[in-house]
């Protein structure tokens, strides 16, 4: 048998940062080499271009500002969207089987490649990236909620039924909510997925926003501002899927926690 | 004009077999009824049709042919005045007990205080009052059977129908739960009392609890083969009236026309071709 090594929380932690202080300074080894440092960049002008950015001119505010709008509005429409085709198309047999070849199609189609289809549509403003951040949330949310409401629990739905509910009733009281669990585990996803939809957007062709700092950085192999715009992406994504979280455990108290609630 | 709480008629239930063209027949020339204020038990072996019964006289599923009264009138969709507990968990996760209670009473359009001040009095009536603010999973099995109940009656029905509803619960609890169903009955606020028509495969339970309990026939095409009145004292206690010399009569009597139908049922399921 093996024995088995449970690490404390204090000492993940140490390894984690010892791995990331390891990363950082092969990093910063290897580009003491001017060819390298080409390529792969240095990590203390990355620093420095963040802190600029951040601190010193503070001039990435207006571009985040506006990737992380574009974010926040191609979330919540296309999860709006999302939720209401879903309970739809789930409460309907007809129409989900007159649609189902058309969201197939719909949803195996590289739906990135639309981009310039949308900023001919919508111009280079923000609203081509929406939509196109749009088309990435709007299947994740929609085939969730459409299993979710195909799943649930049949005793649930006839006890209701027993009592009395309503079609209406039954759609506020046990199709909603418990399409609501589906919906929030496919918000982790979604909330990613509007990001990059909105940075790809940018970097296909925008004035503004992150992904068009890294695309004019590109322009002119300045490699050190495309990773510290990829560091600063990665943050804000991380901070994002933690308000998801957030809310959801605000919202779903109801659910069984794994080990901390003890039954009587 | 006295009618029965529920009446079926030569009812027959048949469903199409996944894949062929056969038809699978789970009950058949099912007829009996139940009167105002009676507490009949169903039982049977395995796979007798006995949930097939009872969602007929819920009017969640149609009989093939026959008919369903239910005081007096033909069932047509949904049974208004029946309640029913079913076998499985039908609490909604995501409502607390309290707010489970009162779903019925959402349903039926009833003033918010009102619905509270009712949901209190059956947190109260089964024992649970302080678990109100609990959600199903921080409650035990049995609670979450209580509350079940609790939701049922809530709604005051005539006819309570109910499979097997203490089935998943322990010895000790299942007894407490089975005097309070009794007790519950017995002093619900319609003067002629509930008209329950229960499921179980337990003969124990049957005998204690009922005044009358079916014997079924071991399916397909199940029907009732014996009818035995339980005449035994009432109120009734399910523990004491088990050491009633006539329980033990009663229960040798019922499970002599039970016994053969549980090895037929036995068998059927013995044999590995055809039961699918």
């Amino acid at each position: 048998m093996y024995k088995k090594f449970v690490f404390s929380r204090s000492r993940v932690i140490t390894w984690q940062v010892l791995i990331l202080l390891l990363i950082l300074m092969s990093w910063q080894l290897f580009s003491r080499s001017n060819h390298v440092a080409f390529f792969i960049g240095e990590p203390l002008i990355v620093f420095s271009r963040l802190v600029h950015w951040l601190v010193i001119d503070q001039d990435v505010y207006r571009h985040l500002g506006i990737t992380l709008l574009e974010t926040g509005l191609a979330f919540s429409m296309g999860t709006i969207t999302g939720t209401m085709c879903g309970l739809f198309l789930g409460l309907s047999p007809t129409f989900s089987a007159i649609f189902d070849p058309y969201l197939k199609a719909l949803n195996s189609m590289p739906r990135v490649i639309l981009a310039p289809i949308f900023a001919v549509w919508f111009g280079l403003g923000i609203w081509s990236k929406v939509a196109l951040a749009i088309t990435l949330v709007f299947f994740v949310v929609f085939f969730n909620v459409y299993q979710g409401v195909k799943e649930v629990s049949p005793s649930i739905l006839a006890n209701a039924k027993m009592l009395g509910a309503t079609q209406r009733q039954l759609v506020r009281t046990v199709y909603l909510p418990s399409a609501t669990s589906w919906v929030f585990s496919s918000l982790h996803t979604s909330i990613g997925l509007a990001f990059v939809g909105a940075v790809v957007g940018e970097y296909l062709g925008s004035a503004a926003g992150v992904g068009y700092l890294i695309l004019q950085a590109e322009g002119s192999f300045d490699i050190n501002t495309v990773i510290a715009g990829i560091i600063l992406l990665t943050i804000c994504a991380l901070l994002l899927d933690a308000i998801v979280g957030f809310i959801e455990n605000k919202l779903m108290v109801w659910r069984p926690q794994s080990s901390s609630e003890n039954k009587l | 004009m006295n009618h029965f709480a529920l009446s079926l008629l030569d009812v027959r239930c048949s469903f199409a077999t996944p894949g062929g063209q056969d038809e699978y027949t789970a009950i058949k020339n099912v007829s009996f009824d139940l009167e105002v204020g009676e507490f009949v038990s169903i039982v049977g072996p395995t796979g007798c049709g006995k949930s097939t019964i009872l969602n007929v006289a819920a009017g969640l599923l149609y009989p093939s042919s026959g008919s369903v009264q239910v005081l007096g009138e033909n069932l047509r969709s949904i049974n208004r005045h029946a309640g029913y507990m079913f076998q499985g968990n039908t609490l909604m996760p995501w409502r607390s007990a309290k707010e489970n209670i009162m779903l019925g009473l959402e349903y039926h359009d009833i003033a918010k205080e009102e619905r509270a001040s009712i949901a209190n009095e059956w947190l109260r009536k089964v024992g649970l009052q302080g678990f109100g603010d609990r959600y199903p999973h921080q409650l035990s099995g049995g609670m979450q059977k209580r509350i079940a109940l609790a939701q049922t009656l809530a709604l005051d029905p005539k006819i309570i129908l109910m499979d097997e509803p203490f089935s998943a619960l322990d010895v000790q609890t299942r007894q407490l739960m089975e005097n309070e169903l009794l007790q519950l009955c017995k002093t619900s606020s319609s003067q002629a009392g509930k008209s329950v028509l229960f499921i179980t495969h337990d003969l124990d339970e049957a005998i204690a609890m009922s005044d009358r309990v079916i014997v079924m026939s071991a399916g397909p095409a199940s029907h009732p083969i014996g009818d035995f009145k339980i005449d035994l004292p009432k109120p009734r206690d399910v523990a004491e009236i088990k050491s009633n010399p006539k329980f033990h009569e009663y229960y040798s009597h019922i499970w002599d026309v039970l016994r053969s139908e549980v090895m037929k049922s036995y068998s059927l399921q013995m044999r590995p071709v055809d039961h699918v």
